[in-house]
């Protein structure tokens, strides 16, 4: 059905409006779809095709391998399990207590405080370092030699702990940097959840004589549930992508190897070093796509282990 | 007008009705809605986390205006010293640290970034907003989609492949491409573009017969302003600190800011710790005077942005 046939007597202006009704939606969501395209989803399928192959840099000859590349880093490169081990101990190690103190910091926020928007920046301030910042002030901080929670447990008798000794102190200190950085920004999301919250549910609850504690896990939290979804999923991402604050926690700051046994490499730090040390396109190609099989299945988890909290509606 | 007019908050939707009660009534009605009132705990955990938040960057400043002595010491020093000029000049002629390339760097990828995805975020934006066209539901899916997976992690091994092949490595073009849309913003400015937009000034517009591209440009582009400062602000910060992707493709000679910084404290590491602090303090003072200037904004940003 086009115009002409309905009305052939329109005027060219007309046409032209009827066209620019049509057709100027697609132009204008265009650019994004071109470059979300070009830099997002060619991308995307070029990774499955390249993690099939034999493919080194500078090197223009591809062998098909079918999935050679996936088994030698499942089966061969210890350094990829431990890695995903690694990842998953900070992911968990972070995410529980931030999720925890946001929510409790967002239920602070959410009283009747005097200058409320001063104390929501205070919370938010940690956002305006880089991590990279932040890796150069916690390093200061988890120091072995000069720092501040080593100097602080020796002034009270206690041994100083070798913070990138092990896997769970460092993946402690890690997770610390990570936390410090958007705890306050998940609170704020957390925030305006419960602004939306009906006041009334609160008003019949203390009329009912629930504590404010009550109140808290028993209307507040399960209100919260698809903010919490949500939030979780974001953090499972940004967590299993962990790659700046163990980079510059190591000493030196930089090596992609995360500490002397590799204890504290996370995933993507492996896929880099096979990427940019090694430029094995092939085998770092299939990382990235176990990588996100990983981010998949975690985020999966997280959403069943959330759907559960139960709340009455 | 400028940028610095008081936002509205993005997409204050029904439900978003702030459940703050009334202001004036601080000290009364205790009984009434003791949930909300604050009690002793909650401003003595609310100053602790606070206190928490702050004093890393409040550190920071005190030891790259002291000596490193001063920072190895323990106790450590928690009042700011009188070095911070002589610290500053020496980084900025550190020959280890770019400090000034690399804030160069930072500014045009990130003002190109920040400039790209306000103007594209506004176009889509309000073509899903207030205009009717086939498939522009499973477009904004796609949209949706791109904001939950983390395209730019899996898509590095390929782009890092495509700038090898096209001998991009090193350039600022390779570190600015893959960023310039962004599917936040244009759920953001969708979201915005609804409220602010009402639909009748739309259909005059058309009547007046003004073309889609000229209601763009003359109606929904100054109502979207508000907005678009707060896209800007938070496209500008998360660009700045930046570190995977520029770090896979840039090399020490042609740095970001970050990544000057990253080299700094690996050259000086341990040696003198109050000049890596003064890098890292430097390379913070855009961002924070932003947050600063515009706080109101970017927690408004955050918090109307976010999920729903």
């Amino acid at each position: 059905m086009t115009t002409q046939n309905t009305a052939p007597r329109l005027s060219w202006r007309e046409r032209l409006t009827r066209f620019d009704v049509k057709a100027a939606p697609y132009a204008l969501v265009s650019p994004y779809f071109i470059l979300f395209s070009v830099f997002g989803l060619i991308p995307l399928g070029y990774t499955l095709y390249a993690s099939m192959h034999q493919w080194k840099i500078g090197n223009p000859e591809r062998t098909f391998v079918g999935l050679d590349n996936y088994t030698f880093l499942l089966t061969t490169y210890d350094r990829f399990n431990w890695s995903v081990v690694n990842t998953l101990g900070m992911f968990v190690m972070a995410t529980v207590p931030q999720i925890v103190c946001a929510l409790m910091v967002a239920n602070a926020l959410n009283k009747r405080l005097r200058r409320p928007l001063l104390w929501r920046m205070l919370i938010l301030a940690p956002i305006v370092t880089s991590v990279i910042a932040v890796g150069v002030i916690f390093a200061r901080i988890w120091g072995n030699e000069y720092g501040m929670v080593n100097g602080a447990l020796e002034l009270m008798g206690l041994e100083g702990v070798n913070w990138q000794g092990g896997r769970l102190q460092s993946w402690f200190a890690i997770s610390s940097m990570v936390d410090w950085r958007w705890m306050g920004y998940n609170a704020l999301i957390f925030l305006a959840a419960m602004q939306t919250i009906p006041k009334n549910l609160y008003e019949a609850a203390t009329v009912d004589g629930a504590s404010s504690r009550q109140q808290f896990w028993k209307i507040t939290v399960p209100q919260l549930k698809p903010i919490l979804i949500f939030t979780v999923f974001v953090s499972s991402v940004g967590g299993m992508t962990l790659f700046a604050e163990p980079l510059m926690f190591a000493p030196g700051a930089g090596q992609l190897g995360g500490g002397s046994n590799g204890q504290f490499q996370t995933t993507t730090m492996v896929l880099v070093d096979i990427l940019r040390t090694h430029g094995n396109f092939g085998i770092a190609a299939a990382a990235g796509w176990l990588l996100f099989l990983v981010i998949g299945v975690v985020a999966a988890i997280n959403f069943l282990v959330v759907n559960r909290i139960q709340g009455n509606k | 007008m400028s940028t610095a007019t008081a936002p509205r908050p993005t997409a204050p939707a029904p439900e978003a009705a702030k459940a703050k009660p009334p202001r004036k009534k601080r000290h009364k009605g205790h009984e009434t809605d003791g949930v909300f009132a604050p009690t002793m705990m909650t401003r003595i955990g609310l100053g602790f986390v606070a206190l928490l938040s702050v004093f890393p960057l409040y550190w920071m400043l005190v030891i790259a205006s002291r000596t490193t002595s001063d920072a190895s010491g323990f106790p450590p020093a928690l009042l700011p010293g009188g070095n911070l000029g002589e610290h500053v000049r020496a980084v900025f002629s550190h020959p280890e640290a770019d400090l000034l390339l690399g804030l160069r760097n930072s500014f045009i990828i990130t003002g190109t970034v920040t400039l790209s995805v306000v103007l594209i975020s506004t176009l889509g934006g309000f073509a899903f907003a207030k205009l009717k066209f086939r498939g522009s539901k499973i477009l904004m899916g796609t949209v949706l989609f791109s904001m939950m997976v983390p395209l730019q992690q899996l898509g590095i091994v390929p782009l890092y492949m495509i700038m090898v092949e096209l001998e991009w490595l090193d350039t600022l073009q390779a570190v600015i491409l893959p960023f310039l849309v962004n599917g936040f913003g244009i759920f953001l400015m969708r979201q915005y573009c609804q409220q602010a937009v009402p639909d009748e000034i739309i259909e005059a517009a058309r009547i007046d017969g003004a073309s889609t591209f000229g209601i763009w440009w003359r109606i929904v582009l100054p109502a979207l302003r508000p907005a678009m400062v707060v896209l800007g602000l938070l496209t500008f910060m998360l660009n700045w600190n930046e570190f995977l992707w520029p770090f896979m493709v840039l090399s020490d000679q042609n740095p970001t800011i970050q990544l000057a910084i990253r080299q700094a404290s690996t050259a000086m590491f341990s040696a003198d710790m109050s000049l890596v602090f003064t890098c890292t303090l430097i390379s913070i003072i855009p961002i924070a005077i932003l947050f600063v200037v515009f706080g109101r904004q970017i927690v408004h940003g955050i918090m109307e942005g976010s999920g729903k």
